[in-house]
């Protein structure tokens, strides 16, 4: 069964919450999010996973008079929180899903404390069940 | 037997689009032609590591591509008959028999190219189909390259093949004037394919390396118009940035600037060459933007350090530069780092000034990139942190993310 996980970020003051970060804590982050997706593909559950241009960059669509895109900034200005990636993962069961998304809520923060980010687990849809 | 392996790919890539050009001269129909080269090469891609190269292996391209198309017009005719009573035979007769092998016409890369980089088609349309019709790239490497699947991508090649043919093009060297339009755009395409390779960080093996590709097809077009100075600029200017490759990230995929780069690890042979290539080129006279660009190139990589950079040339390069692409924004920032470099950072931050007006770079991350950097070279560092966090806020580019905050993080200590 395949599950999309959902990592929320903290958004910090600007669009990035690691811009107070040291310099050793943001190297340590960006090897621990290198060294997940290399066990995830070694594990054989990665489909798929992209990491997310910032929010600022975020636009709100909806079609507007003849279908025309009326495009309006993203809804995260207020946001505490913002989708900074997601996976799409295939495994067994939800709490194999779930395991993977408490070591990715665990990725290292400043002073290599775990950031407890808070990551959605949804699982997708599939065709019946024969 | 990698080595086999190896050497008919490399064999298949070379033949693909002399095979093509071969079969649509004979057949006239581009898009049902190299659907049939397309399978040949995959039936070839099969057979020859086991089997053994063919003596002419050209000859036995194009024959079994004249037999797909055969069948496949059969396919297509046997369902016609069933409405309109058309007989299969009568489609045959108008296939030639496939000949023994005649010298490949000269043109016919080139013209699969014009084809390939034709108006209608998106860029990125245009870059699939170069790939596939002449590097002679399969539907499902294509697809690996670019990371998307490979339905797809063979979705983009037929829709891209639709278009050609609907605009009703034929396969013959277009006018004068449209003909200079066309190598343009196919310059631009095979630009295009190389960049890609060059960003793209987190090489996979199992990626067909673009940046290879594009200097490849770049050299066969080279070789048929020897004496077109962009073309020549344009493969000089790859040859000096790919000899760059090797140092241009550190073991963890984080980029690396160009001052700061282990020099004794650039390809001194493809810098050699390339200097060769472009130096002969400009004494020629008639100048263009790749060829400035590939002069620019060349004088990064001719310096042994960083300190030894000929800037107030690669200064003055970009100045005329500036003048050919009527001051192109883009070349306006590396203009202002180049006078930076010559005339100090407060000359640099002078010409970025009007770039913070102008709509097209208001907004735009190498603008907060540059100026970040000639901010903290003239000792502003509150500022440059500011125009940094800018910068990373707004680059879609991971390692250039990252290498931005590590800046505004040195820049604090």
């Amino acid at each position: 069964m395949k599950f999309m996980l959902m990592m929320n970020a903290p958004r910090g003051d600007g669009d990035y919450g690691v811009k107070d970060w040291s310099e050793q804590d943001f190297k340590a982050h960006i090897g621990f999010m290198k060294t997940l997706n290399q066990d995830l593909k070694a594990e054989g559950v990665f489909v798929g996973g992209e990491g997310l241009a910032p929010p600022g960059q975020a636009r709100l669509v909806r079609a507007g008079k003849g279908g025309a895109p009326e495009v309006t900034d993203g809804p995260f200005a207020e946001a505490k929180e913002f989708l900074a990636g997601y996976w799409i993962l295939d495994v067994d069961s939800p709490e194999q899903a779930y395991a993977i998304a408490a070591r990715i809520s665990a990725a290292p923060g400043p002073g290599g404390r775990p950031m407890n980010m808070a990551v959605e687990v949804r699982q997708v849809m599939s065709a019946p069940s024969v | 037997m990698t080595d086999i392996v190896g050497f008919s790919e490399h064999l298949l890539r070379e033949l693909a689009p002399q095979v093509l050009g071969a079969v649509v001269r004979k057949q006239g129909d581009f898009a049902a032609a190299e659907d049939a080269v397309q399978e040949a090469l995959i039936v070839a891609a099969s057979k020859w590591p086991h089997e053994g190269v063919p003596d002419n292996p050209r000859a036995w391209l194009i024959q079994v591509a004249h037999r797909r198309l055969l069948d496949n017009v059969r396919a297509e005719a046997a369902r016609r008959r069933r409405e309109t009573d058309l007989l299969a035979e009568e489609q045959d007769a108008h296939l030639p028999a496939p000949d023994s092998d005649h010298e490949p016409e000269r043109e016919d890369t080139l013209l699969l190219l014009f084809m390939c980089c034709h108006p209608a088609l998106t860029r990125s349309s245009a870059v699939a189909l170069t790939l596939r019709a002449v590097g002679g790239l399969t539907t499902a490497e294509i697809a690996r390259a670019f990371l998307v699947p490979e339905a797809t991508m063979a979705q983009r090649i037929s829709r891209a093949k639709q278009l050609i043919k609907k605009s009703g093009e034929s396969f013959r060297m277009p006018s004068a004037l449209e003909r200079d339009e066309r190598l343009e755009a196919v310059l631009h395409v095979l630009y295009l394919i190389f960049n890609e390779g060059y960003t793209s960080s987190g090489s996979s093996l199992a990626r067909v390396d673009l940046s290879s590709e594009a200097i490849r097809l770049t050299r066969a077009v080279q070789q048929l118009l020897p004496e077109d100075a962009e073309v020549a600029g344009l493969l000089a200017l790859m040859l000096l940035t790919d000899a760059r490759r090797a140092a241009r990230s550190d073991a963890e995929g984080e980029l690396i600037p160009l001052d700061r780069q282990d020099r004794s690890l650039w390809d001194q042979q493809a810098i050699q060459f390339g200097v060769e290539l472009i130096s002969r080129t400009l004494s020629r006279g008639e100048i263009g933007s790749y060829q400035l660009q590939a002069a620019i190139a060349a004088l990064h990589d001719e310096a042994a350090r960083a300190e030894d950079t000929d800037w107030p040339q690669i200064l003055g390069l970009y100045g005329l530069l500036l003048r050919i692409t009527e001051n192109n924004p883009m070349v306006r920032l590396n203009h202002a780092v180049a006078a930076a470099m010559v005339q100090g950072p407060n000359a640099g931050l002078a010409l970025l000034a009007p770039l913070a007006e102008d709509p097209r770079t208001a907004n735009h991350h190498r603008l907060f990139a540059v100026r970040a950097h000639l901010l903290e070279r003239a000792g502003d560092l509150a500022a440059a942190v500011r125009d940094y966090h800018a910068a990373a806020e707004r680059t879609t580019s991971t390692p250039e993310r990252n290498y931005l905050l590590l800046s505004a993080k040195r820049c604090r200590h």
